[in-house]
């Protein structure tokens, strides 16, 4: 449990978001092109990182938008947040 | 040879206040090299190291742990056993896990308090009821005892459970698996690792694994808080922190880790003697043997490995726990914790060979591992063992995931995700 800031609505309780999971997996451009090992790449395998890890957040209690966030999961310990279309922090 | 444990030997070491009993399992320091590591030292590592000693003739074996046995998830769960599964493949693989059970305390010398109460699923709307009765007969096309109960069965079977069609989430009907049940999570760490540990199983703890050694696609060993240890098998049987393992050799898995939780109140007088589990509003209860009834609630949304949950998650299954045993209104609760669960897109296990030759992962259990125990550790000691899956776990590769051929039980497995 731990505070969020909405870039949008400023802080507010974890419990208004809803996780988006990683953040910056790029849709594929060619999806007719890709191979069966690629897709799964794509649509399942995830770094689930312990530590420092880029994600998304959607603001479902609130204004509603995505925007990105970096948190450390071994701790909770929010270290950004940044907008959509953002260039990620770097660590 | 250990000593038996039984009637005699407790009377025995009565006359010395008990403070003879030889120790359960030794604390040996790790050799150079071993046949087959298991990286994890819960329930289903355990009873890998066991399995792979007992059944595949593998005497040089060791299980390291980062911390103490059983101090992860299987020490955290709500004990819950059964095998009413809905897809082929599960039916098959939790049901193998269910029938060891039944003989496992006389099979390990160890009682694991292995209690056949029955568990009960509970359905609140029509597609419930629909889902629960293909489920029974989905069940019993596979041999697994179901039966679908109406409301006022499920009110004679349980009879704390509000039946009033005017609550939010009326209960509807719900399914009954008598088979099913609970048992003790720490004895099933002890009994696999005394029975491991007599074999000639090295268990080690305070041991972490740091990074894993290959050479080009095989693997040669692991380096350790206690330093590098040979072995041409490596099993990772890491729960949670499956995904750090992997990422030691570059491996991508199918899994996020979140938090889940669970509580117990204070010991009261046996006022449920079953286990009541409700998909559609995310509440289970049973009773433990103390008296406490212990609670399983609901996994966070978000990656985290802090193994705390967020409260509203509590708060959300204690609310669900109110509205259907009213009774419970002036309970108060002792402790509440956290396990850090990885769970796979179709919330379905891995049981499997890696690309890397010797390496294999038995993860993806998420919130409901426990129940499998005995069967995963016998089919991952197989996969170990044979450098091939056996029957059983044969679904439950990692290629699942490139193939597209899922094991779909989000839904389906009784329980919400």
């Amino acid at each position: 449990m731990f505070l969020i800031n909405c870039p949008f609505c400023g802080e507010r309780e974890q419990s208004e978001f809803k996780a988006g999971g990683e953040a910056h997996i790029e849709r594929p451009k060619q999806p007719t092109e890709l191979s069966d090992d690629e897709w799964a790449e794509f649509l399942f395998m995830r770094k689930n990182i312990k530590g420092v890890q880029y994600e998304r957040w959607n603001h479902a209690h609130g204004c509603r938008k995505w925007f990105n966030i970096v948190r450390d999961t071994s701790d909770d310990q929010i270290k950004a947040v940044y907008k959509m279309g953002e260039k990620p922090p770097v660590k | 040879m250990k000593n038996n444990y039984s009637i005699f030997s407790l009377i025995k070491n009565a006359f010395s206040y008990h403070e003879n009993w030889e120790k359960a399992w030794k604390d040996p320091e790790p050799k150079k090299e071993y046949e087959a590591i298991i990286v994890g030292g819960g329930g289903h590592g355990l009873a890998t190291a066991y399995y792979l000693a007992k059944k595949h003739n593998m005497k040089n074996i060791a299980v390291v742990e980062k911390g103490w046995i059983g101090g992860g998830n299987t020490g955290r769960n709500t004990t819950i056993i059964r095998s009413n599964y809905l897809w082929d493949a599960s039916a098959g693989l939790y049901d193998h896990a269910l029938k060891i059970w039944e003989g496992l305390s006389q099979e390990l010398n160890y009682n694991v308090m292995f209690s056949q109460r029955g568990v009960m699923n509970l359905a609140h709307n029509l597609q419930d009821v629909r889902d629960l009765k293909r489920r029974t007969h989905a069940n019993r096309l596979n041999g697994i005892d179901a039966v679908y109960l109406n409301t006022e069965e499920v009110k004679k079977f349980c009879p704390i459970i509000n039946t009033s069609q005017d609550i939010r989430y009326p209960v509807l009907g719900g399914t009954l698996q008598r088979r099913a049940g609970t048992a003790r999570h720490d004895a099933v760490a002890w009994g696999y690792a005394r029975g491991a540990d007599e074999m000639g199983v090295d268990i080690i703890q305070n041991c972490e694994v740091k990074g894993i050694k290959r050479n080009g696609d095989t693997v040669e060993g692991i380096e350790t808080t206690k330093g590098f240890i040979k072995a041409k098998k490596i099993g990772v049987v890491a729960a949670g922190h499956s995904s750090v393992i992997a990422n030691m050799v570059g491996l991508k898995l199918p899994l996020e880790s979140k938090p889940l939780q669970a509580l117990v109140s204070e010991p009261v007088k046996p006022i449920i003697d079953t286990v009541v589990m409700s998909n559609a509003v995310h509440a289970y209860v049973s009773q433990s043997d103390k008296g406490e009834l212990v609670i399983g609630a609901g996994t966070d949304d978000y990656i985290s490995y802090s193994q705390k949950g967020s409260h509203d998650i509590v708060e959300g299954t204690l609310n669900a726990i109110l509205e259907l045993y009213p009774i419970f209104s002036r309970m108060r609760m002792l402790r509440q914790w956290g396990g850090i669960v990885d769970i796979c897109p179709d919330a379905s296990p891995i049981i499997s060979k890696t690309s890397i030759k010797g390496l294999y992962f038995n993860c993806g259990w998420g919130t409901g591992g426990f129940k499998a125990t005995p069967g995963s550790g016998d089919l991952f000691a197989h996969t170990i063992a044979n450098d091939e899956p056996h029957k059983l776990n044969a679904a439950f590769n990692l290629n699942r995931f490139v193939s597209g051929d899922l094991v779909d039980e989000h839904g389906a497995a009784a329980v919400a995700h």
